[in-house]
């Protein structure tokens, strides 16, 4: 019905834009074409006008109405770069915007179509063209300049002490190993992909490092003020980390690996004091497109302090006893107790 | 997907023999006394287009030739260490990040494939309507001669979020910055064409200022969007839907429109209804403000790009009146798209006939033309040319045709 009214509506105001238009034309050859056509001037000169000054208090409008909604304070040591650099092209661009928007339409209100005055026949200046070579040049000079600045700072090397997480995206979420007590994450191969077998993420059981490593799904925990290296996989197709609260973004690419590294500088509950929204999260969101559940791949992250993060992290069981309930030794006790209990009995 | 292959490579093909067909008409074919720097700016941009199109097509066809072999022959040239959906591929050693590459070294040249088109019947317009040369002819040309080569070397910025290698990252953010100079040259010339003119406001006129009111806005964001260091937050978010909308669609789209409005009378002896042009114009312009100016908004609030529905998100949930909004609008302008198309066709049949060959009197050579032009468009001999085509307003006249020689007593410029 409601699809049916909007046809209706739209149909009716087609046909009558169309009647109008037809009927303007018959007007204008009454009254005398030239006079007419110099009326419309007028008036699409006097728009333009406005169209500027509606336009600029609008794009102030807008600005005050959303401002609120955006941004706010970064949430990592990187994204203080990332808003500073934000901010920097917002007001240099922001001036060109202004100065070349009032330009044009008023340019084109002033000099609209009069009797009395003559076209100036002006074909070129060199001064002028090279005043606007040599100065947009500068002003991206001091842009890209900065721009790499930042670029380095936040792609080098993380620091010795970062924490190694390991991030992989699949369709549609995400799964996150920690390296555990040794530090180093076990070698994986992705022909050993096997939930049946409890091995998730293709973890090579023979390799040492494996043996600590804690795997979970749809929750990463982080330590505030720690730095932390993510390292990126994708099973499927090509994913990406997307951290708003961050400033941060990387692809997940199947077949190669890639990383990002950053300190996040607020715990979630600081950040429901901050926000004032009480259901306040940090999230993951998949920003490459990558199927029909895009939309929904969402992913949490809990800052937390060092001492909760421990706390929460040794609840965990490493994957390799999940997989291999053999080699676990609490349940091995439990086992021989078991047995040895049926023989006792 | 192996049609739609077989479909683009077929696309390839025919773009790649209409820009050979373009390059070498605009060489070889042209009249007497048209030397290149008498081409009006239309044509220099249509050469640089083809030009464009002629290097980076082959590009995106050999991306395709091997997804063709990747989806058939069992190569592994863009899979590897895939499981989808529990099924493990056998594929190993190919690298994804290969085919955007192939991509994107089309996708990017192919914006400016869209765009200087425009750009040319945009400066062919201003100057015509504003009954004033073009300004900075030589730095127009030079200016569309800059933006095609940097077209070439400035696809990875498309790519800073893949895991590239930052020192490669950063040399794509110096080249793509440098696309803003001649980007700006343009717009400064086109604004001092229109200073001190006498403007008529023909649907075309509006259609053109549109465009460069446009291209300044989404140009700008691109600024922010070629520097890595912001595009990392605004990567595949609504910003960069916002920006490429407005500059490669919207402006784009203008520029089209400006040209088709300007040559229809050419094209079928009868005029667009100017009224419905004019209400084209209006709906469009304050449409797409509205539409893709919150959207940066959007973007800078970290919201991803193609999320159909953002309930699931405590990030993302804050624009819901926004977003509806954004729809009624574009339904509306959507719908005065299709008027514009009925107004087309409506026009061809019963538009107001053309009574005069030159209705806006311009210079260029089409407008020597008869009303209805007949097989190799001139009856006689084709005309020789004497002079550039901007000869508006100068020494007392309102515009000299370049078929006209140069008077004895006539100013130079
Ligand atoms: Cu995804
Ligand atoms: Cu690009």
């Amino acid at each position: 019905m409601q699809t049916f009214f909007i046809v209706a509506i739209l149909g009716l105001g087609f046909l009558i834009t169309f009647q109008i238009a037809k009927a303007s034309e018959y007007v204008a050859v009454l009254r005398g074409e030239e006079k007419a056509r110099k009326q419309t001037n007028k008036v699409n000169a006097f728009m333009l006008l406005a169209f500027l000054i509606i336009g600029m208090i609008g794009v102030y409008y807008c600005n005050e109405k959303l401002k609120g909604k955006i941004l706010g304070e970064p949430a990592s040591d990187h994204g203080i770069l990332v808003d500073r650099m934000l901010y920097i092209t917002i007001a240099l661009t922001g001036i060109v915007f202004v100065i070349t928007q009032i330009c044009l339409f008023w340019f084109a209100y002033k000099y609209q179509e009069s009797d009395k005055r003559k076209a100036y026949y002006y074909p070129h200046n060199n001064k002028l063209e090279l005043i606007w070579t040599v100065i947009p040049a500068i002003t991206l000079t001091v842009l890209v300049g900065f721009g790499i600045f930042y670029w380095y700072k936040i792609t080098g090397k993380a620091p010795e002490n970062a924490m190694i997480v390991e991030v992989t995206g699949k369709q549609f979420g995400w799964e996150f190993r920690y390296p555990g007590k040794d530090g180093v994450l076990g070698k994986k191969y992705f022909k050993n992909v096997s939930p049946e077998k409890n091995n998730p993420a293709g973890q090579l059981w023979e390799d040492k490092y494996n043996h600590d490593d804690v795997f979970m799904e749809q929750e990463m925990h982080l330590v505030v003020n720690k730095p932390v290296k993510l390292v990126i996989n994708a099973k499927d197709v090509i994913h990406d980390v997307g951290l708003a609260h961050f400033r941060m973004k990387m692809d997940a690419v199947p077949g190669t690996p890639t990383t990002m590294w950053f300190t996040p500088t607020f715990t979630t509950k600081q950040m429901i004091e901050k926000t004032g929204k009480p259901d306040f999260v940090y999230e993951i969101s998949c920003d490459q497109m990558c199927g029909k559940g895009h939309y929904s791949m969402r992913g949490v992250i809990v800052v937390e302090t060092q001492e909760e993060f421990d706390a929460w992290l040794a609840a965990k069981k490493p994957q390799y006893l999940v997989a291999n309930p053999d080699k676990d030794p609490a349940a091995v006790k439990t086992d021989t107790l078991n047995k040895v209990a049926a023989v006792i009995n | 997907m192996d049609l739609w292959i077989v479909s683009m490579a077929l696309f390839v093909v025919s773009s790649l023999l209409g820009g050979l067909n373009y390059i070498s008409t605009i060489l070889n074919l042209r009249t007497k006394g048209m030397s290149m720097t008498r081409l009006p700016l239309t044509i220099w941009a249509m050469f640089f287009t083809a030009v464009l199109g002629v290097l980076s097509f082959p590009v995106l066809l050999s991306g395709l030739i091997l997804l063709l072999f990747d989806r058939n022959l069992g190569t592994s040239f863009y899979l590897s260490d895939i499981v989808v959906n529990g099924e493990i591929l056998p594929n190993e050693g190919g690298s994804a990040i290969l085919f955007q590459h192939l991509f994107w070294f089309l996708g990017h040249p192919e914006v400016y494939i869209i765009l200087l088109p425009a750009m040319g019947m945009v400066s062919e317009i201003l100057s015509v309507n504003s009954r004033k040369p073009i300004f900075g002819y030589m730095a127009m040309l030079g200016s569309l001669f800059a933006i095609t080569i940097l077209a070439f070397l400035v696809w990875a910025h498309h790519m800073f979020v893949t895991g590239l290698n930052p020192f490669l990252g950063s040399i794509f953010v110096l080249l793509t910055l440098l696309i803003a100079v001649p980007s700006a040259i343009k717009v400064f010339n086109w604004l001092t064409t229109l200073w001190r003119g006498n403007i008529r406001f023909t649907p075309a006129t509006l259609f053109a200022i549109g465009f460069v009111s446009l291209f300044i806005s989404g140009g700008l964001t691109g600024i922010f969007l070629g520097n890595s260091t912001i595009d990392i937050h605004l990567h595949d978010t609504m910003f960069v839907v916002a920006h490429f909308h407005i500059v490669m669609g919207v402006a784009s789209f203008f520029g089209m429109f400006a040209g088709v409005y300007h040559w229809f009378p050419k094209m079928f002896g009868r005029y667009l209804n100017s009224t419905l042009g004019y209400i084209h114009f209006w709906v469009t312009m304050i449409g797409s403000y509205l539409i893709f100016w919150p959207m940066h908004y959007q973007g800078l609030a970290g919201i991803p790009r193609r999320y159909l529905d953002k309930r699931g998100w405590v990030s993302f949930n804050d624009f819901p009146e926004l977003d509806k909004m954004i729809t009624i609008v574009s339904i509306i302008v959507f719908a005065m798209q299709l008027m514009f198309v009925f107004n087309f066709i409506y026009s061809i049949f019963k538009g107001r006939k053309v009574t005069s060959t030159n209705p806006w009197g311009a210079n260029t050579l089409e407008w020597t033309t008869p009303i209805r032009p007949g097989h190799g468009n001139w009856p006689g001999e084709i005309p020789e040319v004497h002079r550039w085509p901007y000869d508006y307003s100068k020494d007392g006249r309102e515009f000299i045709p370049q078929t006209e020689p140069i008077g004895e007593n006539e100013s130079k410029h």
